[in-house]
């Protein structure tokens, strides 16, 4: 499983480099990567449904609990041949859609990433490593939507979406600890049995707060929302894969697969029930208002999403079931129609569906797969889109609380809002007389109508065989998020019942309301005023006040001059420190610790104060640098003197070089043209007496206190016994404490790119002004 | 700065200085030493070098930018530590030693090249920063 998840990235990594001199041209072998990985998984299917796991354990950091423990069941396997499966189409409808596009290799690597990401989360079992490819997908994300990065709007979207879904990974971060903490393992499928005893934790409310933060960000949930209608910027290929039907499912994916760890509890399922009531309606009306096409689409997701945040809010069986069988109704029929809208855009060159019309003249296969889609979306028997809108139904008017019925109202208004939207996006286009200009609209190429063609088809298949999906990967998800799962049975008639009344009445409304309401300009201009209170712009106004902020903050404490910078650090250390020190010390300098003073250390330190009153007083700025390259050598030779001959080797080659970096500054300077006035000198000179003297102090306490020796011993005795080292101080730097010398080389090279950056870009600034 | 004495001396003085610099490295096990001193010996050497001959000819002399050494380094440091995880099943940086010594070398474990990778960034940090400062001031 592993090299499944890490297929996608390596071919990424691989692309990246590969990608200028294969030119797109194999673009279409790049599908076989999904490809393969689909049939990987299909293969699991038998024995998944026959209730085993497959579980694959690496350790990382053991020391923590994080491991790459990664285990397929239903659920994970439900998402994995979505993600391959869909992945694949997209991957090639891609290879035609974005034709000839000069980075199209860069896209493949970005989707790859994304695919990869995609599959570690979902068979992630521990919460680390889950928030890891979490992370993963948000940044994927980020470059796909703002793939067109020369269009200043869909950079703003692509930063708009990492902002919020960014924000919902730390969340999730905090959330992960905190769950960590109180169940005492990462692991997921560990948890559940504890299930109780987190439940009766007293932050049990913030670790299940923390999660939902995480989840509705990236699941575009109410009041988060905002980001997802922004993410349409997205090639068409994005806005399918990631945008409808995998990632924005991660958020409910992961709620589902903490739904036995955290559910149960009032406040878990009080909140999703709003939370994903409110988001259900507010989109499914928002839909009402938009003419472009995806602009529909994504607020039809955005309703969706909230429909399953909805059904695992009510936890019941049959809700949790029904959520599982919606999440692959909608990723079929969605994708449908996502793939669809890139075709009419690539041929029409527009997605405004008021301009839309007649289309199947043109492009016959497209209209087919719109029109099933929109049947499916509808809930129009025999789709498989019936038989999860019949579930949810079920599940709200079998649950067992006085809001029952609301909650049933609420879900057929909903739907009926979405099946409007799915007419007007998969039927509209298609019907009617073909306006003048379209009729030369080319016929859309194989890559493209195929894969439309195929989702919309197979979501047809499995409604008239619904046995096909029961027992293979519905009854596993159940099983995966439950236990003792009841049976399944998946079926298109179950004889007169209210709930088929219901779906009667959605299908007619929706009908009634797709001839009656049409979406025109003025519409989406009257809900755009509403833009003002909406929680995008609250969001965006809030990142504007903190710009500010930082500005202002930026102007007082980063003035730009050397010598304040140091001046205000310095005094801040002084004050902080001495406060303690007069607080709570009692002054005990043990005198007897001393040393006796030899003659080196007496000419020494002659030699230092010789030095620092020639820095101070002198006129020559190379003089004053040399001086404090004097001073920096004399503490060297104190370092040897009390052997510390590694301290000593390294700061005096620091030294060396400080000093040569000072005179390659200084060189070329004038000499001191013009001393700093009497105050200013006093006023250092009072600085670096207090700054020394608080040294000084400090020094002498260190030495007056006990000393834990503990460290140090074990280092010196285990030096040899450990790392095969006699130098301890080596040993500790590339060995005891190697990932720190690690991390330190890595602050040393950022720091010298830093330095390289600022120069040289300034030097051509400069020189092209000279031009 | 360009003297005869220096620029003569100086020819001589590059390779003993680097020399001396991959000794310093190879000692830090048993000995005061270590990388990081060692690194720093090695840039003194094209440092001096560059004083005495002018920076052209060190940046000629070594062919490529010594900005290129700071990934390499980092590279080579990470995966010294990455090589116990993904050959030995072991923790991130665990060290791993070869059984006998080699003579002149020491024994050889992977925190040698941890050490040998810290070398070459800090030769690389620290010329990339002279040599940039020197050519903008």
């Amino acid at each position: 499983m592993l090299i499944a998840i890490l297929i996608g990235f390596v071919f990424a990594l691989f692309l990246a480099f590969a990608g200028k001199y294969l030119k797109g041209k194999l673009s279409i072998l790049i599908s076989l990567i999904p490809l393969g990985l689909f049939v990987y998984f299909l293969q699991y299917i038998p024995s998944i449904s026959e209730g085993k796991l497959l579980v694959e354990n690496h350790q990382w950091i053991p020391s923590f609990g994080v491991n790459l423990n990664f285990r397929l069941d239903g659920l994970a396997l439900l998402f994995s041949l979505m993600i391959t499966g869909i992945g694949t189409l997209v991957f090639a409808y891609t290879s035609s859609y974005l034709k000839n596009h000069i980075y199209l290799d860069r896209f493949y690597a970005y989707l790859l990433v994304f695919m990869g990401a995609m599959l570690g989360l979902v068979l992630s079992d521990n919460l680390i490593t889950l928030f890891v490819f979490w992370e993963l997908t948000s940044i994927s994300s980020f470059f796909l939507i703002g793939f067109n990065n020369t269009n200043p709007d869909s950079r703003r979207s692509a930063q708009t979406a990492l902002a919020v879904t960014g924000i919902g990974g730390l969340l999730f971060l905090a959330g992960a600890l905190i769950l960590g903490n109180i169940a005492g393992t990462y692991q997921i499928s560990e948890m559940i049995p504890l299930s109780e005893m987190i439940g009766q934790n007293a932050h049990y409310v913030l670790a299940v707060a923390l999660i939902f933060g995480a989840a509705f960000t990236k699941s575009a949930q109410f009041p988060f929302h905002f980001w997802l209608p922004g993410a349409m910027k997205a090639p068409t290929p994005v806005s399918t894969y990631l945008h409808s039907a995998t990632m924005v499912k991660a958020g409910i994916y992961l709620l589902f697969r903490l739904s036995p760890v955290l559910g149960g509890q009032a406040f878990w399922n009080t909140t999703l029930l709003i939370v994903g009531a409110v988001t259900m309606f507010y989109a499914a009306f928002h839909t009402l208002f938009r003419t472009d096409l995806k602009g529909v689409l994504a607020y039809s997701t955005i309703a969706a999403l909230g429909i399953l945040t909805f059904l695992i809010g009510l936890g019941t069986h049959e809700a949790l079931l029904a959520a599982g069988v919606f999440i692959l109704v909608h990723a079929l029929y969605k994708a449908t129609l996502f793939l669809m809208t890139g075709a009419i855009d690539l041929g029409t060159k527009t997605r405004d569906v008021t301009a839309l019309s007649g289309l199947r003249k043109v492009m016959l296969p497209i209209a087919v797969a719109g029109i099933l889609a929109a049947i499916s979306n509808a809930g129009i028997p025999p789709s498989v889109g019936f038989l999860g809108k019949d579930l949810i139904y079920e599940s709200t008017l079998h649950f067992d609380h006085s809001s029952a019925i609301f909650l049933t109202i609420l879900a057929v208004a909903t739907n009926v809002l979405i099946a409007y939207a799915g007419y007007v996006a998969g039927v509209k286009p298609f019907i009617g007389k073909l306006p003048t200009g379209m009729e030369n609209v080319d016929f859309p190429p194989l890559l493209i109508w195929l894969p439309p063609v195929l989702l919309a088809v197979l979501g047809f298949v499995f409604g008239i065989f619904p046995g096909l999906i029961q027992e293979s990967l519905i009854k596993p998800i159940l099983t995966s998020v439950v236990q003792n799962a009841s049976d399944v049975h998946l079926k298109l008639w179950h004889g007169f019942t209210p709930i088929l009344g219901l779906s009667v009445l959605t299908i007619s409304l929706g009908l009634l309301l797709y001839f009656l309401w049409k979406p025109t300009k003025s519409k989406e201009d009257f809900i755009e005023r509403f833009e003002r209170i909406s929680p995008k712009s609250i969001l965006e106004n809030l990142a504007i006040l903190f710009e500010r902020g930082s500005d202002l903050w930026t102007r007082i404490f980063q003035n730009g001059y050397l010598r304040n910078y140091i001046s205000v650090i310095i005094i801040f250390l002084v004050g902080l420190v001495s406060v303690t020190l007069l607080k709570n010390t009692t002054y005990n300098i043990d005198y007897s610790s001393f040393s006796r003073l030899t003659v080196y250390e007496v000419v020494t330190l002659v030699i230092m104060i010789l030095s620092i009153g020639f820095a101070v007083f002198t006129k020559s700025r190379l003089a004053a640098v040399a001086a404090t390259g004097v001073m920096g050598y004399s503490i060297c030779l104190f370092f040897v003197f009390y052997s510390a001959p590694d301290l000593a080797m390294t700061q005096f080659t620091i030294d060396t070089l400080t000093v040569i970096l000072f005179v390659l500054v200084l060189y070329k300077l004038p000499k001191y043209l013009k001393l700093s006035d009497y105050k200013t000198r006093v006023k250092d000179a009072v600085i670096s007496t207090a700054f020394g003297g608080l040294i000084t102090i400090l020094a002498l306490e260190v030495l007056a206190q006990p000393v834990n020796e503990e460290i140090s011993n074990y280092y010196a005795e285990n030096s040899y016994i450990l790392a095969h080292g006699k130098n301890v101080v080596n040993v500790i730097l590339v060995d005891f404490r190697g990932t720190d010398t690690m991390v330190e080389i890595s602050v040393l090279t950022i720091a010298a790119i830093g330095v390289f950056g600022l120069l040289k870009l300034r030097l051509k600034s400069s020189e092209r002004k000279q031009k | 700065m360009k003297t005869i004495i220096l620029r003569t001396a100086s020819n001589y003085l590059l390779p003993i200085l680097l020399l001396f610099s991959i000794f310093i490295l190879l000692r830090g096990h048993y000995l005061p030493g270590g990388g990081f001193v060692g690194g720093l010996i090695a840039s003194i050497a094209f440092v001096l070098h560059a004083f005495a001959n002018g920076l052209k000819d060190t940046k000629k002399l070594l062919k490529f930018h010594p900005g290129f050494l700071m990934p390499v380094g980092l590279a080579l440091a990470f995966l010294s530590g990455l090589l116990p995880v993904i050959g030995f099943d072991e923790a991130f940086m665990t060290g791993l030693w070869m059984h006998d010594p080699i003579p002149v070398i020491g024994s050889i474990g992977t925190a040698l090249f941890f050490d040998i990778g810290v070398y070459i960034v800090v030769q690389g940090v620290t010329l990339t920063i002279i040599f940039t400062i020197s050519e903008s001031a």
